[in-house]
């Protein structure tokens, strides 16, 4: 690369950071405040999405129960920081803890599922998802630890300092209501979560996960410990879960079991898919998207009352429409996903003749 | 021949699948400097030899030893971190990865970065990175796969993807390869380079354990041949004496051994 092509790099590299930190005053200029929320919501998805990634786009692994590691997280912070337990920590010490305690969770779910792959592993995953969700909702008897299907409210606020993200403050003539501040902590988040995903890619560890997505066996011969790099990988995307779970509680202020569903773990893992296995940056591109489609659908309500003067399809009907053909699309049209990895790209096309080949050999 | 010049031992190896003896107390030596050749006819057992060997399949009896040490029962990575490395008959590349990336994940075991390395990418780590694209490199080379560095594995042609095998092993750094069928599906030419590939391998210091159909080519090259049939070893010595062996003769069906 010369000289002019670096500089014109960096050049890209500041307009985008520039654009990224003046985006919740254009987004609630232009569409207004819940879009500041929508986007606060769609950084938390790519801190989830590119976790995901790690199990199933890097290592293979199908799981389909993260969002469970989301639920540890969160209920982690929520514990631990609201009146429920009359415990008070502060996040500094609460989000790391979140952090290692999904990681256990991922090894906990690890460890007994090393030797199943594809269909087996999603039914294990999907159950252990499902007991988490079981357990939050049912841990408030005979002991009162989750409140149960209530849920726990008044979780504290992140807090910096003196700094209270919920609270308004003003800065050099801007406001900053706490989905400003959010999204600034949440941006900051995300982005460390893709420099952490983007350098285990290009690690020994990252091609290590590779090798096993592609051949298991071979990998072992290789001398990749397959059982550790495993462990690993899902205790690795846990952490991602965790640690966007204790945001999460402190941005809503108020979580219950109903956050946890199978729905939301098959919807991370859509964005995963729908972006591009394994990709970075598609990984992050199906986030928004998948964050924000929905969103968008809802304007369709009231537009079609302006329009024909009268509702003729529900919104959120045709979202889960809307929603069932462009996976159906993708399949058929883009199966490697919108950006796919730049691994997997040739992969449909010559899949069929290579395994034609090896049958052969 | 003095026991430290053995540098595997695979003594009274049995392995039954089901009703089926697949191997039936086998013993192979392979000594240090030298192309140790395994043939036999279809369904002899030789691929499930190499299974037991790297740890694949645990035998139901019999003793492994390399280089000195007890191999029994061990994982393949632990056997792969010993010093054996292996191809595979039906080749299992990492299809969605470039050939250079192919090569760098036999580097896995000779290397150390672990997660926290990567993520702060630290100096160490950064070094190690770099060592190992450049040896990945130079085997690549030393394969005649230079010009495919950036191609996925699946999409190379099949004598390149053989090859590239032997490149991802020779990453590994092991002290004894082990080749399933090399020069299966190759054309003359192609063997004739995959020839001299083996022969600047043991110049390299590597010992090979050679399974292959090709005749010319395993005789050629083996210093030492055991010849496998249902299960059983039914000859071992001197390439030259084996193609001789009656017994040998009747296994291939009373057919030419030449
Ligand atoms: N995993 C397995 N399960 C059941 N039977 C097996 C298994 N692996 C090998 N066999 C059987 O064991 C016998 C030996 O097979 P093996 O693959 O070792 O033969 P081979 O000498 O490598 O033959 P070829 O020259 O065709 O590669 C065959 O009858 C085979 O069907
Ligand atoms: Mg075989």
């Amino acid at each position: 690369m010369n000289a002019t092509q670096t500089r014109w790099r960096w050049l890209l590299w500041v307009a985008v950071a520039l654009l990224l930190l003046a985006a919740p005053f254009l987004i609630e200029a232009t569409l207004g405040r819940a879009w500041v929320r929508i986007a606060d919501v769609a950084l938390l998805f790519i801190m989830l999405a590119l976790g995901l990634n790690i199990v199933v786009g890097f290592a293979g692994l199908l799981d389909l129960g993260y969002i469970a590691f989301f639920a540890v997280g969160a209920y982690c912070y929520a514990l631990l920081a609201s009146p429920q337990l009359a415990i008070h920590w502060p996040f500094l010490v609460l989000l790391p803890l979140g952090a290692m305690v999904a990681a256990v969770f991922g090894i906990l779910l690890g460890a007994p599922t090393l030797r199943l792959r594809g269909d087996y592993l999603a039914i294990v995953t999907l159950g252990f998802g499902e007991i988490i969700r079981v357990l939050l909702n049912n841990l408030n008897r005979p002991v009162n630890i989750t409140n149960g299907p209530q849920g726990i409210t008044l979780i504290d606020p992140l807090q910096i300092g003196g700094f209270s993200l919920a609270q308004t403050h003003s800065f050099a003539g801007l406001t900053f209501t706490a989905l400003h501040s959010y999204y600034f902590v949440f941006l900051a988040c995300a982005v460390v979560s893709i420099i952490i995903s983007r350098r285990l890619e290009d690690s020994r560890i990252g091609r290590a996960w590779v090798a096993i997505r592609e051949d298991e066996l071979a990998a072992a011969s290789m001398g990749i410990n397959t059982r550790n790099m495993k462990l690993l990988a899902f205790a690795m995307g846990a952490t991602f879960g965790g640690v966007a779970g204790g945001l999460f509680a402190s941005f809503q202020g108020f979580i219950s079991p109903e956050s946890f569903h199978l729905i939301d773990s098959i919807m991370v893992l859509c964005m995963v898919v729908l972006g591009g296995m394994g990709n970075v940056a598609g990984v992050v591109l199906g986030a928004v998207l998948l964050t924000a489609l929905p969103e968008a659908l809802r304007y369709i309500g009231p537009l079609q009352q302006r329009w024909f003067g009268e509702v003729f399809i529900d919104p959120s009907d045709l979202r889960m429409l809307l929603f069932g053909l462009a996976l159906v699309l993708m399949m058929l049209f883009r199966p490697s996903g919108i950006w796919p990895a730049r691994r997997r790209t040739a992969e449909n096309v010559t899949e069929r003749m290579t395994e034609k080949r090896h049958a052969s050999g | 021949m003095q026991a430290a010049d053995i540098l595997l031992a695979a003594t009274g190896i049995s392995k039954h699948f089901g009703g089926l003896a697949a191997l039936t107390d086998v013993s192979i030596s392979v000594r240090r400097g030298e192309i140790f050749g395994l043939i036999g006819p279809n369904g002899a057992g030789k691929t499930t030899l190499f299974n037991v060997l790297t740890g694949l399949y645990a035998a139901d009896a019999g003793e492994l030893a390399f280089d000195g040490q007890t191999i029994t029962g061990s994982k393949p990575h632990r056997v792969a971190r010993q010093g054996i490395a292996r191809t595979f008959q039906n080749i299992r590349l990492f299809g969605g990865m470039t050939a250079l990336e192919n090569v760098m994940v036999g580097r896995h075991v000779r290397t150390r970065t672990g997660v926290l390395g990567a993520v702060l990418r630290t100096r160490g780590a950064a070094a190690e990175e770099r060592a190992i694209t450049r040896r990945a490199r130079e085997l690549l080379d030393y394969c005649g796969l230079a010009a495919r560095a950036g191609t996925l594995a699946r999409d190379l042609p099949y004598g390149d993807q053989r090859r590239l095998e032997i490149a991802r092993a020779l990453a590994t750094e092991p002290k004894l390869l082990a080749l399933d069928e090399p020069a299966a599906g190759m054309n003359a030419t192609e063997t004739a380079t995959l020839r001299k590939l083996l022969e600047r391998i043991l110049a390299g210091g590597v010992a090979l354990l050679l399974i292959e159909h090709d005749m010319k080519l395993v005789m050629g090259l083996s210093h030492r041949v055991a010849v496998l049939d249902y299960g059983e070893k039914i000859a071992e010595g001197e390439p030259a004496a084996v193609q001789r062996d009656p017994k040998v003769i009747a296994a291939y069906l009373g057919g030419t051994v030449v």
